[in-house]
Parts: C-alpha cells; sequence; structure tokens
C-alpha cells in the first residue's frame, strides 16, 4: 500500500488533503499553534464550527486532554460537517469487535439528525481525535456517548440558527430531518447541512446548549443495526495492523528468552547475518533478524544461537495460590458496613470455603501488531492498540521526541479484551525502526502472543459466611487474593458485611508477585469475583435448604435486578429445586459497573471422562438505554462463547518462568463443538443513561456453569477452569 | 533457491519468485500484497489462514508455495463479483456473523469448500466443517445461520455452481 492510500483504510474514506481548505490562517495565526493547523489539514474542509468565537479550537481537537483529563468541552473536537453534508465522527476510541463503530455512529447521527450512512468514523487517531485514555471497561458508550450527543446536539443548534437567517425564520419555526433544516409550517422550504456549510468557516456562537433528543423521538438509535463495518470485514479489505504497507518496510522477528526473567548470557549471531536479505540488529537485550520477507525474518532468526540465564521463578501451576496468599501485599476495604462480630452472633448456619483462579490468555485473534516509520523527527504508528494515547506518550519516550511529533493511528483491531492496552510490540517496533532506519513491522508470532501476554491474574479468594434462621444472609466475610476488586461487593443484602482485595489486582503486581506480566482480562478482577461469589451463594442456597433462584431472590432488595433475574427465569422456563437435583441447572447474576446480568444455564456431565457439555445458556441483561439491540446481543453471545473457555479449559500452563501452553494444542479456546443454544434477553430500562455491554455477561460465566454442574453431579469445583481431570478428581475425591 | 512459480490467483495468472519453499500465506501478504488472508497461528491451529488451491481447503501458513504451481487460489479479495458480495459474503453481513472480523476471511473460505462439497448443510454439518476454524469473539451462532442462509440464497440460484 502506498503512504497515498493510508487515509482509505477508514470504513468510509472521506477525509482527502486536497478537500482542505485553510480558513483564514493569516488572521489566525497568532491563535493557532502546528498542532491544530494540522489537525485541520489533515481533517479536511467544510465546516468547522466555531460555537465560541475565536476560542473554540483551540488546545481541544488533536489530541489535547480536556480541562480535567477527561473529554473535552468543545464539540469542534468530536465532529465535523462535511462540505457534502457528511459528518465525520472523532473518537479516541477503537474499534475492535465490540460495534462502537455502529453504536457511536448511531447516537451522532440520532442527535445531529442525518442519515445514519452519512456518518464517518475516524478512530483512534491521535492527530484528529480528543484524548482517550483506553477502550476498555465497558465504557465507550457510558462515557463518551453523552459529550458526544451534546456536540451533535450542539451542532444542530448551529445548523438552525445558520438556516433561520438563510431562510428567514425564527428558530422555533425550523426543525432538522435527513441532513437538512426546513420550516414547519412550510416543509418545502429547506436548507440542507451541505448547503449551510459549504466550504467556508463560520463562527456562531450558543448562548445555551441546547438539550439532546428525548427517547421517545429517536429513530435511529434504539434500531437494531446491522454493523456498518461488516462489508469491510467480509471482503478483506479491512486493514488491520499487519496489513499497513511502507515502501520500504522490514518485518523483524524478535528473539525471544525461553523463560520469563532469564537474561540473555550471549548470542552469536554471525550466521543469521549471513542469511540472504536478513539484517540482524542488536540494542541492549533487544536482538532482532529484518527482512523484506516476514517469514524470512523468522527463518533467519533460527540461525541465531543464544544462550540465557535460568529465570529466578520457581513458582508453577501445583504452587501459585500458596504463593500469592504468602506474598505480602496491601488490602483495600472495597465495602464495610456493620461488623462481622455482629454477624456472626446473628449467623445459625455458617459456610467458609476458598476458591481459586488459574492464569488465563486473552488469545486475542491478531496477535500485536505494529508499523512505525520514522520521517525526520516525526514517527508514524499503526497499531493494534486499546491504547493509541499511550503507545503514542511510549513512542515518543522511546524515540525521544515530542509527544505531538508521534501520530498513532489504529486501524481494525482483531480482539483485545484488554491484552493491547498493553503495547509492547509498539516499543519494539519504535527501536527497530530507528535502529535500522527503515519502517518496521513487529507482529508477534502465536507463541510469542503466549509469552508477552499480559494474563489474567492468578487469584485466591476466602469468604466465610453466614445464615439467620430465617435463612438471611447476615454475615459476608469476603477476601480476595490478587484478583482486582471489581464487582467484589455482593448485590445482596447484607447487614454486616466487610470485602477484603489484596494486593494489585488486575493492575499488576510485579515480579515479586506473578512469574509473568498480568492484567486486565475483559471484565477484570469481576469474572473471578462472581465465580467465587456466586458459586457461595449456591452453597448458602443449598444449606438453607432452598433452591437457588428462591435464595437469591429472598436476599435480594434491588428491585432492578430482581427483575432482570425474572426476566431470565421467564426465558429459561424451567423450575429450579433444591441442588443437587441432577438436572443441571445453573444460575449466578451480577452488577457489572452498572449494567445487571442474571444468566441461568443447563448443563450435562460425562462423569467417566469428566466433559461438561453446555446445552444452553439463558442471559438477560439491562444495561439502561441500549444503543443498538443487535450489537448488544452480539457482544452478550460472544461473552456467553468466550467465558465458556474460561470456565472449562483455559489455563496458562508454566513452570520455572517458562510458559508451557504455546499454541492452541496446549491452550484451548471454544469452537464450534462447544455451542450452546444461547438465548438473550435484553430488559427495557430506557431510563437509565446507557451502561457498558462489552463485559458484562462474560463474568458470570464461570459461577453459572460451575453451579449446573453441581447441581448435575453433586460435586462442586472450587478452581477455575473446571476441566475434565478436575471433575473426575472432584467425583473421585466424592466417592 | 528462487524459482519462479505460477498459478493462478483469484482467476488471474500470477508469477512469483522466489523460493518454493515459502508458505503460502506469506507470498500472498507480502509478495502480491492480498492482505485478506490472516495469519493467526502459523500452525494450521486455527484457520485464519484458509484459502482454497484447487477448491481444497488449505491452511496456507502450512501450504508451500511449491504446492500451488499450476492451480487455482481462491482468496477472500477473490469471492465477491463486480462489486457484488457473494452469498455467503452478505449472510455474514446481514447475520452480524462477525465481530473484530480478523477470523472472517478463513471462517467464508472454509464455509465455501463445505458448500462446494455439501450444498445444503445442516447446522451440525456446518459446526463440524468448521469445528477448526476458531473465532475468539464468539460469533459461531451466528455464523451457521449465516452459512445456512447461503447455502438457501444459492439453492434458490438453480444449483448454479459456477456462483460458488
Amino acid at each position: 500500500m502506498k503512504p497515498s492510500d493510508l487515509d482509505k483504510l477508514k470504513v468510509k474514506p472521506r477525509i482527502k488533503d486536497d478537500e482542505y481548505t485553510m480558513f483564514g490562517p493569516e488572521r489566525r495565526a497568532g491563535r493557532m499553534n502546528l498542532e491544530r493547523r494540522e489537525f485541520l489539514k489533515l481533517a479536511g474542509g467544510g465546516l468547522v464550527v466555531f460555537f465560541t468565537a475565536g476560542e473554540a479550537l483551540e488546545g481541544q481537537i488533536g489530541g489535547a486532554r480536556g480541562a480535567d483529563g477527561g473529554y473535552p468541552d468543545d464539540p469542534n473536537a468530536y465532529l465535523k460537517v462535511g462540505p457534502d453534508g457528511r459528518v465525520t465522527c472523532f473518537t479516541g476510541k477503537i474499534e475492535m469487535g465490540q460495534g462502537i463503530i455502529t453504536s457511536l455512529a448511531m447516537m451522532l447521527a440520532e442527535e445531529i439528525d442525518v442519515p445514519l450512512a452519512s456518518v464517518d468514523m475516524v478512530m483512534g487517531d491521535t492527530a484528529l481525535c480528543p484524548y482517550d485514555a483506553g477502550t476498555f471497561g465497558s465504557r465507550s458508550t457510558k462515557y463518551f456517548g453523552p459529550p458526544l450527543r451534546q456536540a451533535a446536539a450542539e451542532a444542530r443548534g448551529v445548523l438552525v440558527r445558520l438556516a433561520s437567517s438563510r431562510l428567514g425564520t425564527a428558530e422555533e419555526g425550523l426543525a432538522t430531518k435527513d441532513g437538512a433544516v426546513y420550516a414547519l409550517e412550510t416543509p418545502s422550504k429547506k436548507v440542507s447541512y451541505a448547503d449551510l456549510v459549504g466550504g467556508r468557516r463560520i463562527e456562531v456562537r450558543l448562548e445555551n446548549k441546547p438539550p439532546i433528543k428525548a427517547i421517545a423521538k429517536h429513530t435511529v438509535s434504539g434500531r437494531p443495526t446491522p454493523r456498518s463495518d461488516a462489508r469491510a470485514k467480509v471482503t478483506g479489505e479491512a486493514k488491520f495492523a499487519g496489513d499497513i504497507r511502507y515502501p520500504g518496510l522490514l518485518y523483524a522477528a524478535i528473539l525471544r528468552p525461553p523463560a520469563h526473567g532469564a537474561k540473555l548470557k550471549s548470542a552469536d549471531t554471525s550466521a543469521a547475518e549471513r542469511f540472504a536479505g536478513a539484517r540482524v540488529l542488536r540494542d541492549g537485550d533487544l536482538i532482532a533478524v529484518l527482512h523484506e520477507k516476514p517469514d524470512l525474518a523468522a527463518e533467519a532468526l533460527t540461525l541465531v544461537r543464544a544462550e540465557f540465564e535460568p529465570s529466578p521463578s520457581k513458582l508453577d501451576n501445583e504452587t501459585i495460590f500458596a504463593h500469592l496468599k504468602e506474598v505480602p501485599a496491601n488490602s483495600d476495604v472495597v465495602v464495610e458496613s456493620g461488623t462481622l462480630d455482629e454477624g456472626a452472633k446473628l449467623a445459625v448456619k455458617n459456610v467458609e470455603r476458598s476458591y481459586f483462579a488459574h492464569y488465563v490468555a486473552h488469545a486475542p485473534s491478531e496477535p500485536h501488531t505494529a508499523v512505525v516509520r520514522i520521517e525526520g523527527d516525526k514517527a508514524e504508528v499503526w497499531a493494534s492498540t486499546q491504547s493509541p494515547f499511550r503507545a503514542r506518550q511510549e513512542v515518543a519516550k522511546t524515540l525521544d521526541l515530542p509527544v505531538e511529533n508521534v501520530r498513532v493511528r489504529t486501524p481494525f483491531v482483531g480482539c483485545g479484551f484488554g491484552g493491547k492496552n498493553q503495547g509492547g510490540q509498539i516499543v519494539e517496533a519504535a527501536r527497530l525502526a530507528k535502529l535500522g532506519g527503515r519502517p518496521v513491522q513487529v507482529a508477534w508470532t502465536r507463541q510469542e502472543e503466549f509469552f508477552n501476554d499480559t494474563f489474567r491474574p492468578a487469584a485466591t479468594y476466602d469468604i466465610r459466611s453466614g445464615l439467620d434462621a430465617s435463612n438471611k444472609i447476615v454475615l459476608w466475610d469476603y477476601k480476595n487474593y490478587q484478583a482486582g476488586s471489581r464487582s467484589s461487593q455482593p448485590v445482596y443484602d447484607i447487614p454486616h458485611k466487610r470485602v477484603l482485595s489484596f494486593g494489585g489486582g488486575f493492575g499488576g503486581g510485579g515480579v515479586a508477585v506473578h512469574p509473568f506480566g498480568t492484567g486486565a482480562w475483559r471484565g477484570p478482577g469481576s469474572n473471578t469475583n462472581i465465580f467465587a461469589t456466586e458459586c457461595h451463594i449456591d452453597i448458602m442456597a443449598q444449606e438453607a435448604g432452598m433452591d437457588p433462584l428462591a435464595f437469591r431472590l429472598a436476599n435480594l432488595a434491588d428491585a432492578r435486578m430482581k427483575k432482570v433475574v425474572a426476566a431470565a427465569a421467564g426465558q429459561f422456563g424451567r423450575t429450579f429445586a433444591r441442588a443437587p437435583s441432577g438436572r443441571g441447572y445453573g444460575i449466578a447474576i451480577t452488577d457489572y459497573l452498572g449494567s445487571y446480568v442474571a444468566a441461568m444455564a443447563e448443563v450435562e456431565v460425562d462423569r467417566a471422562r469428566g466433559a461438561v457439555r453446555v446445552l444452553r445458556v439463558v442471559c438477560a441483561q439491562d444495561m439502561g438505554e441500549c444503543i443498538n439491540p443487535d450489537g448488544a446481543r452480539m457482544q452478550i453471545e460472544g461473552c456467553v462463547t468466550m467465558g465458556l473457555g474460561y470456565c472449562l479449559t483455559e489455563e496458562i500452563r508454566f513452570k520455572d518462568g517458562r510458559v508451557l501452553t504455546e499454541n492452541y494444542d496446549s491452550y484451548e479456546v471454544p469452537r464450534f463443538s462447544w455451542l450452546p443454544r444461547i438465548e438473550v434477553v435484553l430488559v427495557d430500562n430506557p431510563d437509565l443513561a446507557p451502561q457498558g455491554c462489552g463485559e458484562p455477561a462474560v463474568t458470570v460465566m464461570g459461577a453459572v456453569i460451575a453451579n449446573a454442574i453441581h447441581d448435575a453431579i453433586g460435586v462442586r469445583l472450587f478452581t477455575l477452569p473446571m476441566t475434565p481431570a478436575r471433575i473426575r478428581a472432584a467425583l473421585a475425591s466424592r466417592a | 533457491m528462487d524459482k519462479t512459480i505460477r498459478f493462478k490467483l483469484n482467476g488471474r495468472e500470477v508469477a512469483v519468485e522466489t523460493s518454493p519453499e515459502r508458505m503460502l500465506l506469506w507470498v500472498l501478504r507480502t509478495d502480491l500484497e492480498h492482505t485478506g488472508t490472516k495469519y493467526g497461528c502459523g500452525e494450521g491451529f486455527c484457520g485464519a489462514c484458509t484459502v482454497l488451491v484447487d477448491a481444497r481447503p488449505e491452511r496456507s501458513c502450512q501450504f508451500p508455495l511449491a504446492g500451488a504451481e499450476g492451480k487455482s487460489v481462491l482468496t477472500i479479495e477473490g469471492l465477491s463479483r463486480g462489486g457484488k458480495l457473494h452469498p455467503l459474503q452478505q449472510a455474514f453481513a446481514d447475520l452480524g456473523a462477525l465481530q473484530c472480523g480478523y477470523c472472517t476471511p478463513g471462517m467464508i473460505l472454509m464455509a465455501y469448500a463445505l458448500l462446494l462439497r455439501k450444498p445444503d448443510p445442516t447446522e451440525a454439518e456446518i459446526a463440524d466443517a468448521l469445528e477448526g476454524n476458531l473465532c475468539r469473539c464468539g460469533s459461531y451462532n451466528r455464523i451457521i445461520a449465516a452459512v445456512r442462509q447461503a447455502s438457501q440464497a444459492l439453492k434458490m440460484k438453480v444449483v448454479d455452481r459456477e456462483a460458488l
């Protein structure tokens, strides 16, 4: 691909340099810094609406932070109305499959009143988009959506004001539809956004921020809408970082240690240097072979003879849990109310259990990839990343360049799940591009992906709880070690409770805690906190002599949660009985950062083999106002399917710093034959602002399957994943 | 030792001068700039790199270029005709049978090979045929529905084998 083609990568490429019409550069020169001009040049011409004369563009667009490090107040940071009437949305968020390329466009189209097809998305480009901390935590719709809507409403207000003078009609007598402003009394009297905008610069001051539309008036938002990127993705036209080509691009293959913490002793690169077309680069511990063909770079790398010190790590899957409890760690009080002593006094039945979760990999379909080109004192980066602005900082630091001289662009990203918050490959590509004087691509192999990934941390949980004589939960003493605090506060109505979270959680912990990198994994902290919590609730239901649904409802005070549970139960259509009933029904619920989920599952277990077959999963979710119901269903279905992996098979095997699971033969992810019947229920709640959707449903999967397995065979698994070997062992130890 | 290897790529004759030992995946992606075919695992476990060689699905990361000599290679770029999507592509798009889209080209080509062999597969036969193709986003249920829909759309075309 030629560099001149690079701007055509987006789904609907509309931004061309030749559309650029500089507006009043002489007049504004004193107020505009270079970055601003660069933005306008890159973003093209058309209407950049000046909401408050003179100051609107200052320090807002182009990667600047808002006043508090959040999103900027200036609507221009979010959108542009082009001379053709098309509306471009600028967002620092990225598209990795979660579907915001469609749902954010829907929010914008709705509020500014253009057809959805008239919206172009520019995502994850640090030169064009407002600063964004990263795409994670199911936060895009929840936190980026509202300012985008506000910006669109303001832009619409500006267009109405412009139309008012053009049409000679008072603003109150005007309305907008399909990219035009028209007179309410004479609808034929109208002017399109394109005509209003032309190629000019317009300054308008709005006295008040216009209100956003009432949901009842929505015609785009809230309607099931197909993915706007589907066509690009089914034709192979969609570009991922590894598909970016520069003239002179070299592909890097990097020497890796055999184990984490193993330091390089010596390396003989002479044979690799003799490999035709290969260049060997070395920068401290970084040794790489570069070649014009990626496969030949990899072949030449095998000729490097290197010796490493042994890893200092002596941990493995068997010893890790004891280690995690022993390693010194600070504790956070996540929630505390009443007193544990009082709760213990009230309790007539007590349950005390420990739970365990192993390391799991993100295993994104697309391994971490980046391309870096350095030209003079500027660097351009294309990366598969969830955090382009963080990547910009890291590249600027690596190359010793001012941050504004680095532009990070994010094409389509092939899965993230938190794993691409970290961009080690980007820094590697930057170092090698600098050292080699040529554009460089670093694309991790699958084996490197399993080695360099920041795994979901292994973690342990201790729960002590008590029931009073009426089977109300009166005591909840919860401790997690290294899981992270998210979703560790119980959703149940418990008078005496304390939740402690020990260690760095998914934020890290360092080499003293974990033998390798750890980080956020889809629904971080939550997916294992919910496993422990909701398994424990099931055990208490059993102690209470109640079925797990009735027990939960009896201990819930939150009406919204009860409604979600009822919605799931209605769809599930089975009657729960005190476990184990032999029928293999399970239930689990959660409040994931404001999105409520209730899942019910049916499983069968082959006792001889220990194999679990998940037959059916019902998942009800209340995420507040739902922007794209079809997109939400896709996310929930994906959460259910992906969640089966950490339930049943996914576990990083490791020993002495080595990662033994190196590919999909030893790390088993869900595949077609696992597929249960998945039934999604979207619980309508438009009065609540949009919450998140990409992660919530994955967090209940561990518990709902564990509870269903217990209901099927009367044996409880306390460790994730619930592999056939663990199930056979649990059955054997009971017998 | 470099050699000139000729084959048909999406119906057009191509000639590549390179080592015939190299895997087809990298020749397609790098030498021929057909980047629709994706690297996923490098060992044939995931199916992201699936292409058709003389109508047989092959893992291009495991398929030496020499094996393509004189044959017909079909990649995702060759599926649509005159800007019109193939019924499989259309069904994947219509039913949302993709999220991140990285596994999609391999998935569609594997399904294409299935429909060549079995024009009217059941859901179970689709799942079985695609078992070796991994979708981390978890679109399996929609992929099965999309392949079914495409098979019905193709059947309505009076079993037009050429359309495949």
